[in-house]
């Protein structure tokens, strides 16, 4: 794919290695790019693997998380060579992040205000006053009323999606290139989600900044995204634009998906959950990482695990029926088991 | 919100102070033997044990005895030694003010050492840094006070000649008794700001300050350090407590005329006034550091709790 | 796939039939893993061992005065010197042992099966019964420290066995505070309301079905109790409140040694070390096993 990308992660790597024996892969060899000014959804199961993704560009992983091979360019930049001075020139600045849980995200000793304008005394040469300022704007921005009575305020004063608008103030507090926002709206309201969603795509044709939105939600995907990256058990399995992969998925991973999620704007036989469950991250399968609960799977995908084809210019698939090697029903779409009336 | 909190809280005392007050008068009841018998020494007369009965109200029904012991004590009235004669208000006062110096001196000190070792422990975690600090502060807190302090006088004081074995006062005069009764507190204080540290540092809220940019000390100091204190402080008033009762070995060891040594060295002479208002004196200021630290804690706390 | 069925199968049957077994193997399992606990809980072995049968080996008496060998320093003779008597610091210290070991598991346990008791009923009747007893508790921990034993001896004498009376009261609000605790959390679980629909008596279910989920956070709290009554004890032993000369309890040992300091400074260091040798162990032992028990913990 030949996108002008903002970032492009090539074959990420990211283990957790809990003792001697045991080491989780929990990402890897993931690739996908986030092509300029655009939105890119991250969609997956819990546990696939793509908010440890996310924490890696940043490198704010957990112990005993750590990248092991792979590259994430920022303009061109590998990120994962800079040290950590320099990511930390890079973190709040370039690249800015928003997490899952408003509640616990704030620390709550601090006002919002100091919050606020702790990341723009990091990152720009401003006085005193101006920084006030500037925090105020950031608040006006992102819909809080009466600024100047909300920067003295402790979180705990403040509602859930008042949070959220807080911590994307913070993320925006230097203008960033690349916004992560790590599943933004999971823990809200259904009525506030819809709130910062908007409040999200509005400040991207603002601000002109890419977004990678990070979400278990298809339905959130549908609304935001113009690109998408399906990852499941530590890998992408399916990129595309967004209509493309709403109209003609190709994964048979993503067909579950879209049969387990409710849609209005089609009549659904019925919602279908995907069988079985996600895999141990002890015990991978050797082939294919979704061929024991995929309904297409033969020997070939049990035995040998597929790469990421290049099916046009905008759309990848990790799966073996794309492929001149694939030994089952040559005829199989697998769009056809979209549950569609 | 808070006050209603606080005026429930001073009103709790209430009944543990007359609880606390009515322990402390029974006792010279509850020891074996006659009081009257005891304060009049060997072959008194029957008579001397009858006047010394009247004098002290002791042949009063119990609960008039309690209600003049509770309303003297309000005053501060503790009537008089049976050893000396003096007034024991007058006899305790400079006592207490020297044992407070020293729980005062001993808290500081623990506190100091023990967030500091704390903070550095937890910043280190599972270095060889973090286990020393860890086994120290082990050792610290299974050291016996007066044991340490027998130790520190050997050295400093007879081997080394740096410092005064004995008495307060001066400057050099405190320091070794405040290392010897503020050791094992600093050694509470560092496990207890290390485990303390270790769970801020995995919040959420830390996870935002690093994806701002901010530096690994920034993170610790203004983001972790704070809130980690906050159930610190509990602890810190629970061991003031602590050195307020083990000052009575560090006195002793030290040669310090505080009230625990007082204390000691009446209970030998069964001098019961005294003895009695020494314990209910530093009972009572212990349940009001708490209540004190208790409200402080909500305080601190109300930014997480009222969620 | 099929793997992971069938070891779901075995835990289920392995669970049905042993309730606690699971449980018991896994925190065994922790506990041996945790170093700590281990070398505590090999210190109080020793400690035990040596001080029970320790004085069958020694060839001097804890009370044998020889003036003609006083204040000496360790020698092959006399391991850890004599004090100013002409007495075997050695034997002395395995000798006192002895009291140090019983005084805290005495007092202790005295301490523990009151306190147990009165926090287990509090928790379980609840109301006005559990308002009084916990402003009980509230009123004996309203003394710091050593000060509620120290006001105990001074009412009954000075004794080690009023020392142990008075580490006993002094220990009993910890345990009926965690008991209370954990009665509270174990109330509330349905199977308790099970067994009292079959007709269960209170004392019954409190002894059968509470105690045993209590057990553990008690055991936790009288490991570390026993460090804090050794420290309480040979503390009110060092102000002369406890046990009393020639008798070798380590406190009264640096009681009776300490004016001989100036001269010979074995005199107050080897009672002293002993004493931190006994409660690190309990101390050790105590942190390991809450570590163990801690279901936070791998």
């Amino acid at each position: 794919m030949d996108h002008d990308s903002i970032l492009k992660i090539n074959d990420l790597k990211t283990y957790f290695k809990i003792d001697d024996q045991k080491v989780v892969k929990a990402v890897d060899g993931v690739s996908f790019e986030v092509p300029k000014g655009k939105t890119l959804g991250i969609v997956g199961e819990s546990g696939s693997g793509k908010s440890i993704t996310a924490l890696s560009i940043l490198q704010l992983l957990d112990e005993p998380g750590e990248i092991v091979g792979g590259e994430i360019l920022f303009n061109g930049d590998n990120l994962i060579e800079k040290s950590i001075p320099e990511m930390r020139k890079i973190r709040g600045n370039q690249i800015s992040m928003i997490f899952q849980e408003p509640m616990t995200s704030l620390n709550p000793v601090h006002t919002i205000g100091n919050q606020i304008s702790e990341t723009i005394d990091i990152h720009q040469k401003l006085s005193r006053t101006e920084s006030k300022k500037k925090t105020i704007e950031l608040l006006e921005l992102v819909g809080i009323p009466s600024p100047e009575k909300r920067i003295k305020q402790y979180p705990f004063e403040l509602s859930g999606g008042m949070r959220q608008r807080v911590m994307i103030a913070i993320a925006l507090a230097s203008n960033p290139e690349l916004l992560i926002a790590d599943e933004p709206t999971t823990a809200l309201d259904v009525t506030i989600q819809a709130q910062i969603l908007e409040l999200i795509k509005d400040l991207q044709d603002q601000l002109g900044m890419s977004v990678m939105l990070i979400t278990h939600d298809l339905g959130v995907v549908a609304e935001t995204c113009d690109y998408v990256a399906v990852m499941y058990a530590g890998k992408v399995v399916e990129y595309s634009d967004v209509e493309t992969l709403f109209e003609d998925p190709k994964h048979p991973y993503t067909v579950g998906l879209l049969n387990s999620l409710p849609r209005h704007d089609i009549k659904q036989e019925e919602l279908t959950p995907i069988d079985g469950m996600v895999p141990s991250p002890f015990e991978m399968p050797v082939g294919c990482r979704f061929a024991p609960r995929c309904p297409h799977a033969t020997d070939l995908c049990r035995e040998k695990l597929p790469s990421l084809w290049e099916l046009n210019k905008d759309q990848e698939v990790r799966c073996w029926i794309y492929t001149e090697e694939w030994d089952g029903d040559q005829e199989v779409k697998v769009s056809d088991s979209l549950n569609l009336a | 919100m808070m006050l209603k909190f606080i005026v429930r809280r001073l009103l709790q005392l209430v009944p543990v102070l007359i609880g606390v007050t009515f322990l402390v008068f029974i006792m010279l009841h509850i020891t074996p033997g006659d009081p009257a018998e005891v304060l009049a020494g060997e072959g008194a007369t029957v008579e001397t044990i009858e006047n010394i009965n009247e004098r002290l109200g002791l042949n009063e029904p119990l609960h008039q005895q309690y209600l003049s012991f509770l309303s003297n004590a309000v005053q501060f009235d503790f009537g008089t030694s049976w050893r000396t004669g003096r007034e024991v208000s007058s006899e305790i006062a400079p006592r207490f003010f020297v044992t407070l110096e020293l729980a005062i001196y001993s808290t500081i000190l623990s506190v100091f050492l023990g967030v500091i070792a704390g903070v550095i422990s937890a910043v280190r975690r599972y270095s060889l840094t973090d286990v020393t600090i860890m086994l120290v502060a082990l050792f610290g807190l299974s050291m016996p006070n007066f044991w340490l302090g027998l130790m520190l006088m050997q050295w400093f004081a007879v081997k080394l000649d740096w410092l005064p074995a004995t008495g307060w006062g001066s400057g050099s005069q405190v320091i070794l008794p405040v290392i010897a009764l503020g050791t094992a507190g600093a050694a509470i204080i560092a496990r207890m700001t290390r485990s303390s540290m270790l769970e801020i540092i995995s919040q959420d809220y830390i996870r935002t300050a690093r994806a701002k940019g901010v530096t690994e000390k920034v993170v610790i100091y203004r983001h972790a350090l704070r809130n980690a204190m906050i159930p610190v402080v509990t602890v810190v008033g629970l061991q003031f407590g602590y050195l307020l009762g083990g000052a009575v070995l560090t006195e002793t060891v030290f040669a310090i005329n505080g009230l625990g040594r007082l204390v000691v060295d009446r209970i030998a002479s069964r001098d019961f006034p005294v003895i009695q208002a020494s314990i209910l004196v530093i009972a009572s200021l212990f349940v009001f550091v708490n209540v004190l630290v208790d409200i402080s804690y909500r305080i601190l706390n109300k930014r997480i709790d009222l969620d | 796939m099929a793997v992971l069925k069938q070891e779901q199968k075995i835990n289920l049957t392995t669970k049905k039939q042993h309730p606690r077994l699971r449980s018991m193997k896994d925190f065994y399992r922790k506990l041996k893993r945790n170093k700590a606990a281990l070398v505590g809980g090999y210190l109080i072995l020793f400690l035990t061992i040596v001080s029970l049968i320790g004085p069958y080996f020694l060839s001097n008496g804890i009370n044998d005065v020889d003036y003609t060998a006083r204040l000496q320093p360790p020698s092959a003779e006399y391991w850890l010197g004599t004090d100013q008597h002409g007495r075997d610091i050695f034997s002395r210290i395995i000798y006192g042992g002895q009291i140090t070991l019983i005084v805290g598991f005495l007092s202790v346990a005295l301490g523990g099966i009151v306190g147990v008791a009165i926090g287990i009923a509090s928790g379980y009747y609840g109301g006005k019964i559990d308002t009084v007893i916990m402003r009980l508790m509230d009123i004996l921990l309203a003394f710091p420290g050593i000060l509620l034993a120290l006001a105990i001896v001074s009412i009954l004498g000075p004794d080690i066995v009023n020392v142990i009376y008075a580490v006993a009261i002094y220990s009993i609000p910890s345990f009926a505070r965690i008991a209370r605790g954990s009665t509270l959390s174990v109330k509330k679980l349905e199977y308790i309301d099970a067994v009292r629909g079959i007709g269960a008596g209170d004392f019954r279910i409190l002894v059968r079905h509470v105690l045993p989920n209590v057990i553990s956070p008690l055991i936790v709290q009288a490991t570390l109790s026993i460090a804090t009554a050794i420290l309480t004890a040979s503390g009110l032993s060092f102000l002369g409140l406890g046990a009393q000369p020639p008798s070798p309890e380590w406190g009264a040992m640096l009681n009776d040694g300490r004016g001989y300091m100036h001269d010979a400074g074995h005199i107050a260091l080897f009672p002293g070390l002993a004493i931190v040798i006994a409660v690190l162990a309990f101390n050790l032992f105590g942190d390991g096993i809450r570590d163990a028990l801690d279901p936070k913990s791998k």
